[in-house]
């Protein structure tokens, strides 16, 4: 009598998460700084073209597993990973992988703007320059312009190419390190807090180009807002000291999360 | 986990929220047994009570609705504190129409008094009355002390309700069948009868409300109907 | 939720009244009058470090300016063929090898209009400078069909007579106290009034090498050794003092033993130069064997100087670029290399550029190390190579202070001004292409 038949409320829209293949496996995955273990054991799918949003507290793991993701912990001093993070299928932590080919095909966009102290149009050459992807001046032309197409920062700055990426203004800017990033072609963008250094607008207007970008790209982004990581992803996973606690489409976890440590994270009670 | 907010003031805000939808509850709940006391009494005053009460009610379903609003604008909720909110909307428009349903019972129950004699199946009517009055208490009770058994159990009784009022309706035509001069006092019987198994009705959506806002799934089954 | 740390009570703040905002507070006041006492003591430091170096920069130039010209006399000379070339044959040889001297002197007694008396003559042909037959073999040689003319010559008197006229020999001195005698003003006198004695231009400071004759002393070679050491010094430590740094800074790993290094560089950037010296010496000259007083040794000695400099300029340059950058050279998939010599190196180049231009301003006044490694030779002719024997502007000045005649004074004097400007010219070109370089990030 007390048994009442019911399910899981579905809204059906197209953002709604399908299930594509997973681009990104990631298997027990273990961070050392020193003795310190920073992230305990993550398994975690990104699949591909799709927005996934790591989410949680300050510390808990989440840029550090995204940095896992290109290898750009190997620069820390003292950093050990186990585990295993496989992109289609290779484990890129295979000893015989080259970082920099890697590095090319898993680009990353950073929390502060940081373009080269170069003119617009080297800071988006640069990428494709170095790893030879233009064969001759025109196709390089022709990848400039489609990375600042893409970024939406075409029509802005079409006419003063080779003036300092650094004069843009801070949304711009950010723009510029996005373009650089899709310049070598990426399978994977990860973006680590992209937009808390941006004001209100520039941040819509990255979001608004992260929701085209994903059409072509899988992307990850770490975000400390949560209406942020409501707004731009379709899976969202949320850390908490070291553990990932749950991992689920983005309209289920701020709706009605499974974990109680998630639904005390998303409504404020604690962080 | 903690059962607080880190920002107070959402606490604060929230438990207005409970407040008012209290007050309404337990003003719904007393307009319902005034109405009835009127009927079985035939009490004018009483229910010349019941339909002033009403427009304390009409204000605090607007009061809820800008809290509402506001919350929502200002306090981004998420999870558990959404469904908490919205379902507040729905939760204070119900109890706004079980008010009015009340007050309509009362309006006709003056009807009646200019009769001059009691119309039959008044006792019939006062039992479909004291049975959505129970269940009403209990969905409110199950809403104060956040007891989803109870919730559960109200939305299975309300399959009872309708077993009676459906027992009440044909008695009813069968009066009016077998004496034409009884038609008048038994329609407005059975108007009112309509109008307290609404409240039935609408104590039972609080119900499912209730159990949406707890574990945020939706109630698939069928309600359970009476024979009619 | 209220912070314990405030001692007030609510009631307290109500309760006291508002502060003026008017500066008539006692504390106000005094602190007003601590701010302004801490701007003077400022300013009065900078006052008398500028005193002490307008004070240094007017004594030398009182002293030196005169050093810009030098006593020249006019003589009448008649390149007469047989005298240039007593053996018939006028060709450079012979023009190269011919007694000026003798058709200066000649020139000088119609002149003076002198006799035959011998001690006259003695004291006549002291008016001319020693080295006036150079002069006027270069001027013959530089045009050879001057032979056969009689031409007005410009050569230079001799230092005493050049100290006269700048009047730092006073007149007023006993005969036997001074260099010229009496004749001998008296004829300096008359040419001056003849206006065949003048102060002209002195481009011998510039051009010639060392002379005991202060009127020929030079600078030239020194210049020419300066030169050529801040060349070896430049082209040795900066590619190997970067490629040092950028090699700990980048690539080495943090252990005791990069830490050891790190000290003894941090300590050789003190160590005091004729230490230096002494390495040259026995490892340059003693063990490789090469040549005593060239550049090249003065330039590598003075390049060991220079490296601890370099290193630790480069490698706090290094440090200074911020790390988004390597990080978004690194995201967009550069090797170490290429973050290195892409981004590194290029952001750092202009605090690379100012600790080597400093580290080498500070080589060329260095004088103690080029003394142990013998660069205090007497060198007259110009070097062509960095090998060939040479000097340095401080060993120079050394030296000058060191002689005795008063003409060298001025000299010394002027020789100090010049290596400042040099100095200056080095530290102004530091400031403006770090200007250059420098990039905002």
């Amino acid at each position: 009598m007390n048994t009442i038949a019911m399910k899981p409320v579905s809204v059906t829209n197209d953002v709604v998460s399908t299930n594509r293949s997973a681009k990104v496996v990631s298997r027990g995955v273990k961070v050392f700084y020193g003795e310190k273990e920073a992230l305990h054991g993550v398994d975690l799918d990104i699949r591909e073209r799709e927005v996934t949003a790591l989410i949680g507290p300050s510390g808990c793991g989440k840029s550090t597993f995204l940095r896992c993701m290109n290898r750009m912990n190997d620069v820390v001093e003292g950093c050990r990973i186990e585990g295993k993070i496989a992109i289609d299928g290779d484990d890129i932590y295979d000893k015989r992988i080259d970082v920099v080919q890697l590095r090319a095909r898993v680009g990353m966009v950073f929390q502060k703007p940081n373009p080269f102290p170069k003119s617009i149009y080297e800071n988006v050459a640069y990428g494709p320059r170095i790893h030879g992807i233009a064969q001759g001046k025109e196709e390089l032309d022709e990848i400039v312009e489609t990375s600042l197409n893409r970024a939406g920062l075409w029509n802005e700055v079409k006419d003063r190419l080779d003036k300092p990426g650094t004069g843009l203004s801070g949304g711009q800017q950010q723009r510029l390190c996005i373009a650089r990033a899709i310049a070598v072609s990426p399978e994977v963008i990860l973006m680590d807090e992209p937009c808390s250094a941006l004001d209100p607008i520039a941040t819509a207007k990255i979001e608004e180009l992260i929701d085209e970008l994903r059409e072509n790209f899988t992307i990850v982004i770490v975000t400390h807002s949560m209406q942020q990581a409501a707004r731009v992803s379709q899976r969202t996973a949320f850390f908490h000291l070291g553990d990932l606690v749950e991992v689920g489409d983005t309209s289920q976890i701020f709706t009605n999360p499974k974990e109680e440590r998630t639904q005390a994270y998303i409504t404020g009670r604690f962080g | 986990m903690p059962a607080e907010h880190l920002v107070k003031r959402f606490d604060d805000e929230l438990e207005k929220l409970d407040a008012s939808i209290s007050e309404m509850g337990g003003l719904a709940e007393s307009q319902l047994a005034m109405a009835l006391a009127a009927l079985r009494e035939r009490n004018s005053e009483t229910a010349e009570k019941v339909m002033k009460a009403d427009n304390r009610v009409d204000e605090l379903d607007r009061t809820v609705q800008n809290q509402v609003i506001r919350m929502l604008a200002l306090r981004q909720p998420m999870a558990n504190d959404l469904r908490l909110i919205v379902t507040s909307i729905k939760i204070a428009s119900a109890l706004e129409r079980i008010a009015d349903y009340a007050k309509n019972v009362a309006k006709r129950s003056l009807q009646i008094q200019t009769l001059t004699t009691p119309p039959p199946a008044l006792s019939g009517v006062d039992r479909l009355g004291r049975l959505v009055q129970a269940l009403l208490k209990d969905v409110l009770d199950a809403l104060a002390s956040k007891d989803d058994a109870r919730a559960r159990a109200v939305w299975t009784r309300d399959a009872d309700v309708d077993d009676v009022y459906h027992g009440l309706v044909r008695e009813l035509l069968t009066y009016m069948m077998e004496d034409a001069r009884t038609i008048s006092a038994c329609t407005q019987l059975m108007f009112m009868a309509k109008n307290i198994e609404r409240i039935g009705d609408h104590a039972t959506n609080i119900a499912e409300l209730l159990l949406f806002r707890w574990t945020g799934e939706e109630v698939v089954e069928e309600r359970p109907r009476g024979t009619s | 939720m209220t912070d314990s740390a405030l001692p007030m009570t609510v009631a307290d703040s109500a309760s006291r009244a508002p502060r003026k905002l008017v500066l008539d507070e006692k504390r106000v006041r005094s602190r007003y009058a601590a701010e302004r006492r801490f701007r003077a003591y400022g300013v009065a430091a900078i006052a008398f470090g500028l005193f002490f170096l307008a004070w240094l920069f007017v004594t030398l130039i009182l002293q030196g300016y005169g050093a810009l010209q030098q006593s020249k006399m006019r003589l009448d000379v008649t390149l007469d063929a047989a005298t240039l070339a007593p053996g018939g044959q006028v060709d450079e040889n012979a023009l190269r090898t011919a007694d000026y001297t003798a058709l200066l002197r000649t020139s000088l007694r119609g002149a003076l209009g002198v006799g035959s008396d011998r001690g006259e003559r003695r004291d006549a042909y002291a008016l001319l400078s020693n080295g006036a037959d150079n002069e006027l073999r270069r001027q013959v040689l530089a045009d050879p069909s001057l032979v056969g003319k009689t031409i007005p010559v410009w050569v230079s008197a001799a230092a005493d007579v050049d100290t006269f006229i700048k009047g730092q020999i006073s007149r007023d001195l006993p005969e036997n106290q001074r260099r010229l005698n009496n004749r001998q003003i008296a004829w300096a006198d008359k040419l001056v009034a003849d206006g065949r004695l003048e102060k002209r231009f002195n481009a011998a400071l510039f051009v010639n090498g060392a002379s005991s004759d202060p009127e020929q002393a030079g600078m030239g070679v020194a210049i020419i050794g300066s030169l050529y050491m801040m060349l070896v010094v430049l082209l040795t430590a900066l590619p190997v003092g970067v490629a040092a740094a950028v090699y700990l800074e980048e690539f080495a790993p943090r252990n005791r033993w990069t830490d050891l290094i790190e000290v003894n560089i941090n300590n050789l950037a003190a160590v005091p130069s004729i230490v230096f010296g002494l390495l040259g010496l026995a490892i340059f000259l003693n063990f490789f064997g090469m040549p005593r007083s060239a550049p090249v040794v003065g330039g590598l000695v003075l390049a060991l100087m220079t490296l601890p400099v370099v290193i630790i300029a480069t490698r706090a340059s290094i440090k200074a670029v911020p790390p988004s950058i390597r990080e978004a050279a690194l995201g967009v998939g550069a090797s170490k290399m290429q973050v290195i010599t892409h981004h590194v190196v290029p952001l750092a180049l202009p605090g690379i550029l100012t600790g080597t231009i400093i580290g080498m301003a500070r080589a060329l006044g260095e004088t103690a190390p080029l003394l142990l490694i013998g660069m205090v030779a007497f060198v007259v002719a110009t070097p062509a190579t960095p090998f060939d024997p040479a000097t340095a502007l401080p060993v120079q000045i050394y030296m000058w202070a060191g002689a005795s005649e008063r003409a060298f004074v001025e000299r010394t004097s002027a020789a100090i001004l010049i290596l400042l400007v040099f100095l200056i010219v080095m530290n102004a070109a530091a400031v403006v292409l770090r200007r250059r370089f420098e990039r905002r990030w």
